[in-house]
Order: C-alpha cells, then structure tokens, then sequence
C-alpha cells in the first residue's frame, strides 16, 4: 500500500467517468446483495420466535408453568423441570463463575506473555471448541463414576461449569482489558499493591463485565441438552429436588422428550415448552445486550 | 512485575536477626503484601484450571475407553466397517456410517453458512453504520442465543414437512434438514468471527484506498479481504467445528440412520448424535459403553485439531505484523 501515487491534478466538480460510474453501480448493487443475504440470515431468526410464539403461546398459562408434568409429559405442566433448569444453571454459576473470574483476572493483570499463558488460551480455546456430548462423556466419567457424585444435580451442574468456563473467562477478561491502563498506573504510583488496584479500581472499572459473563452462562446453561442427560437429568420427575444429591428434570431435556420420545403428546406442548425455553434465554440475553450498549454510552474514556 | 512498593500506611514490621534498621524501614511484606500474595496464587491456580480441565477431558475419556481400544477393537474396522451394530451378536463397531453421515452433513451445513455468514460479516463490518449496525449485530446475536433443542424441534416440526413438500421425498429428516439447521446454527459463530477478522485490518489501509478514490467495494475486495484472509479461514475452521461437534440438535433432524447416507435426502447419523442415542442403554463398563468412549476420543481429537489449526493460523499472522 504504501507505493500509492498522489494524484495532483484538481478536478473542482466531480464528474465520474465511465468507469468510475461503472464502479459506483457495482458497488450499489452489491451493498444491497450483501444486505439481501445478511437477512436471509435473520429471517430464520424471526421466523422461528415466531412460529414459536404462535404455536406455543396459546399453551402457555400460570398452571402451565406452575404444575408438574403427567404422563410423561403428554399432560400438565413444568414446574419441576423449570425448578429443575434453576437448580442446575445455579449450582453450573456457582462453580463455574468464581474460577471463570480468577483466570480472567490472571489472564488480564499477571500473566506474561510466556508459555504458560498460551498454554491457558490454547486451553481455553478447545475448552470452549469440545463438543457438547465430549463434555458428556467427561461428566460420566468423572463426576459420576470417578467422583462418586451418581446421577444428581452436583453432578450435571460441574458438567455444564465445566462447559461454560471458557464463556466466563473470556466475556470478563475482555472487561478488565477495557480499563484503561493509566488507571492502573495511578493507582500502583499512590503505593497500592497488585491486588488492592484490582479489587479497588480494576474490577469497580471493568463495569457489568462479570454480569455479562454470568448471564452468558445462564444462556449456555439453560439451553444445553447433551452434557445433562446422562449425568443428572433425568425423564420424569414430579417432586422438586431438595439437595445437589438429588436428579432433577430440566427444561431442555423435557423438550427433547416431549418432542421425540412420548408417544400422543398434544401438538402444542413441544412449541409452548420450546417458548418457555426461548424466552427464559432471550430475555437474559437482552439483559446482557443492554448492560453492553449502556456501558458503552456512559464510558467516560 | 511484582516489585512494586507497597501501601505507604502500612505498619512497618521489623524481622527479628541481625539486619540493620533501615533494612527493616524498607521491607514491606505487611498484609496487603501478603493479601497480594495469596490472591496472585489464587488467580493463577484459576488461570491453570482451564489446562487442568482439558486435559482431564482427555485422560479421563481416554481410561474409559483405553483397554476396549487395546484389546479387542480393530482400528480398521472402526475407522473403515460400514456396520454399526453394538448391541447386536456378534456385535460390530464400523464407524464409517457414522464419519460419512458427519462429513455429509458438515458440508451441507458449511455450503450454508459460509456464504452467508461472509456476506454477513462484510456487511456488517464494512458497509453498515450506526444504528442499523446495531439492530443487525443483535439479530445474529440472537440466531447465536438459540438453544440446540429448540433447533431440533424446528427441524422435526417446521422443516420437515417443508422440504418434504418442497423436494417431493418420503421422509423430511435427513442429510438435508440437519445441514440446513447447522448451517444457520454456525453461520452467527463464522459471521462473528470473521467481522473480527475484518475489523482487524487497520483502518489506514482502507484510507489509503479510498483516497485513491476506490469506492468501498473496490477497498474492500482488493484491501480488506486480502488482508482478512487468515482470520476468515480461522472462522470457516470454527464453523466446521461447532457443526461437526453439535448434537442434540443433528440427533433429531437427521432421522438418524445407521447407514452412510447416498444423497442428501437420505437420513444419516453423525458420531455425536450416536453416542447421545446410545449412551443412555449401553450397560456401564460394557464394550458397547467403552466404544461409544472411543469414539468421543475420535471427536475430542479432531475437534481439538481444527481448534488448534485455527488458532496456528490467527497467530501466525499476528506474529508476522
């Protein structure tokens, strides 16, 4: 690029030659294909919410949501699959953000640029690259069998903290590294230590950063089917679990069963469940959309 | 990096010994030295836990498989049978159903996404502005936010007898209906990346072009996309991998049949879909079980290739800049 010829001569109004012309026709034409194709993209997005929503909403009612499931899921309602969504996505939180949070931090403020760290990303990059069932496979082997957890909640929810980790560590160490490093600068000159600039300065800065991360989670979360199936999830279940020990249904299985595996299941049921589902993962997902662009807004560097 | 002072207000604590006074004036271990201490180990052991994880993925997949895998499996007949039947007696372990119906529908799939997902992320990258930028980058978003099970149900329900009206075929779950949904499953993921990749070109270069009065097509075609390329291929590698490695959602609108597919209106099953379809029967510890291992070892492997190619790829070209 840097051979680039200066043309001197001044036009004082521009009139496009013909093959300027022709260039300018081209590039209308293909702005608007690429804008074309761009929503042939989208429009499967809006087709399916509405499908869903058309479909499942006449289904959707507060006894849909508040009773349990009969006859395999052919009759009644949710709630201890929904009950069940909950404890799983909580216990997946509860491992997943504190260790997603401390790699992040590492990640963002320690780590040099040696092997160590690029063994971490590599990590983090198949972590997040290794199939669904992969990490059902894991979860068998290690939690259940090896661990000695048993089909339960504990157990499915490490699966899927596994899972989401990489989801953590990368939404917040992309927040930390939004801070400016002056910040820090100021701070370390006043004396403070490494720890006191982050806890004091660092993480305050990097705004709802691990806010976005945990709702990301929830989105993963709530959604993935395969790594729970085999590891704590189970097909039917009409009490709420009282303790990580115990199996619980969830929300995404319940949709793969009353879509494939019931016989007689009313048509409407696989479409209200599946709107249960979406809109539980749409609106955190608005949430975290929100929190961005509002960061955005305000950021005052 | 951690030879900074510490708080100027921290109480200073002589050590016993020998040393002179202004030895001990200087030295600052108080407790928020040693609070930065505890908390340095405690990020890093978190740092460390992402290569603990991955490679426990490994181990622990590879024990529940390794002693079928050294005893009694044939590779060549994994990697090359065309009959896959576990449960049966005398059972046998050919995979190539399995790796056919994969590749079938992984090309099905990309052959969807990428042009779109390319034509996506230029848009998006380069030619949209503000406002619209936003409200398009939320819609792919929100494809990307679409649980796996939920496309399953599309597939079963909506497309099914879509393409079976639309192609005149007996039974709308096949190589087809399964490439279609993972073709709109990856393109938000290739679209994503591949924007990165674009707006990773430095703007100068665009400058430079547009000076020379290209119009923006011009700079983009002949400018940015040359200089995008490693970062789009990484995107495509990506694609392939989320594709390859999805199941819930391939298990359901694939009819999964065990046979390798002839044509894309012939149902298929893929590797992932196979182990989530038999994992729940296969007795513990069984051949079938251990198998079922083998072949997530065969998926962990490859997935683990193409990521690691992808990132090869992306950081040559850092490093070459």
């Amino acid at each position: 690029m840097s051979q680039l010829q200066v043309n001197q001569s001044h036009v004082s109004t521009f009139q496009p030659t013909t093959t300027e012309g022709r260039a300018l026709t081209v590039q209308k034409l293909l702005r608007m294909g690429f804008l074309a194709v761009t929503l042939l993209l989208l429009i499967p997005a809006g087709a399916i919410l509405a499908v869903l929503v058309f479909e499942g909403a006449p289904g959707m009612s507060w006894d849909f949501l508040t009773t349990p499931p009969r006859q395999g899921g052919a009759a009644g309602g949710i709630s201890t699959a929904l009950v069940g969504t909950v404890w799983l996505t909580a216990t997946a939180l509860g491992l997943a953000l504190p260790l997603g949070v401390a790699a992040a931090i590492y990640l963002s403020e320690y780590a040099r640029d040696n092997w160590l760290t690029r063994t971490i990303n590599v990590a983090i990059v198949n972590l997040a690259g290794v199939p669904s069932i992969v990490h059902a496979l894991f979860g068998v082997g290690a939690f259940v069998y090896f661990l000695q957890f048993g089909k339960s909640i504990l157990a499915a929810g490490s699966t899927l903290a596994v899972m989401t980790l990489p989801v953590v560590i990368v939404s917040t160490r992309e927040s930390l590294q939004a801070v400016p490093q002056s910040f820090r600068d100021a701070c370390w000159n006043m004396g403070a230590t490494r720890w006191q600039t982050i806890w004091r300065i660092v993480l305050p800065n990097s705004g709802s950063g691990i806010l976005t991360g945990l709702i990301l989670v929830v989105c993963r979360a709530v959604g993935e089917t395969a790594p729970i199936m085999f590891t704590g999830a189970v097909f039917l279940r009409q009490m709420y679990p009282n303790s990580l020990d115990d199996k619980c249904m969830a929300l995404s299985l319940h949709l793969y069963n009353v879509s494939t595996q019931v016989q007689d299941v009313p048509d409407h049921i696989p479409f209200t469940v599946a709107l249960t589902l979406v809109m539980v993962v749409m609106s955190m997902n608005s949430v975290a959309i929100y929190f961005r662009m509002k960061l955005r807004g305000k950021k005052k560097w | 990096m951690q030879d900074k002072p510490d708080s100027p207000t921290s109480a200073e604590k002589p050590i016993q010994g020998e040393q002179p006074a202004w030895a001990a004036s200087l030295d600052r271990r108080d407790s928020a030295w040693q609070l930065d201490m505890i908390a340095k180990v405690l990020v890093q052991l978190g740092g460390i836990s992402a290569i603990l994880f991955i490679a426990a993925i490994f181990i622990f997949i590879g024990a529940q498989g390794f002693e079928f895998m050294w005893n009694r499996l044939s590779f060549s007949e994994l990697l090359f049978g065309d009959r896959w039947e576990p449960a049966i007696n005398p059972p046998s372990y050919g995979a190539l159903p399995l790796i056919a119906g994969t590749a079938w529908i992984t090309v099905v799939a990309m052959a969807i996404a990428v042009p779109l997902a390319f034509a996506a992320a230029v848009y998006i990258g380069e030619f949209a502005r503000g406002k619209q930028r936003e409200w398009l980058k939320i819609g792919i978003e929100t494809l990307a936010a679409i649980p796996s099970v939920v496309w399953g149900v599309i597939g079963l329900t909506v497309m099914k007898p879509i393409i079976e009206d639309l192609f005149d075929v007996q039974f709308g779950l096949n190589v087809l209906n399964a490439g279609i949904i993972l073709g709109l499953m990856a393109a938000p993921i290739i679209a994503t990346i591949a924007e990165d990749a674009l707006k990773a070109v430095p703007d100068g270069y665009r400058e430079a072009a547009e000076s020379l009065g290209a119009t923006r097509w011009q700079v983009i075609w002949k400018v940015v996309l040359p200089h995008a390329r490693p970062g789009m291929s990484a995107a495509v590698l990506l694609g392939v991998g989320r594709a390859f490695g999805e199941t819930i959602a391939v298990l359901m609108a694939s009819g999964h049949m065990l046979m390798a597919p002839e044509s894309i209106f012939d149902s298929a099953a893929t590797l992932t879909a196979t182990i989530a379809a038999e994992l729940g029967e296969a007795a513990v510890g069984g051949d079938h079980y251990q198998v079922l291992f083998v072949l997530g070892l065969l998926l962990f492997l490859i997935t683990f290739g193409i990521n690691l190619l992808a990132d090869r790829i992306v950081r040559g070209r850092r490093i070459a800049k």
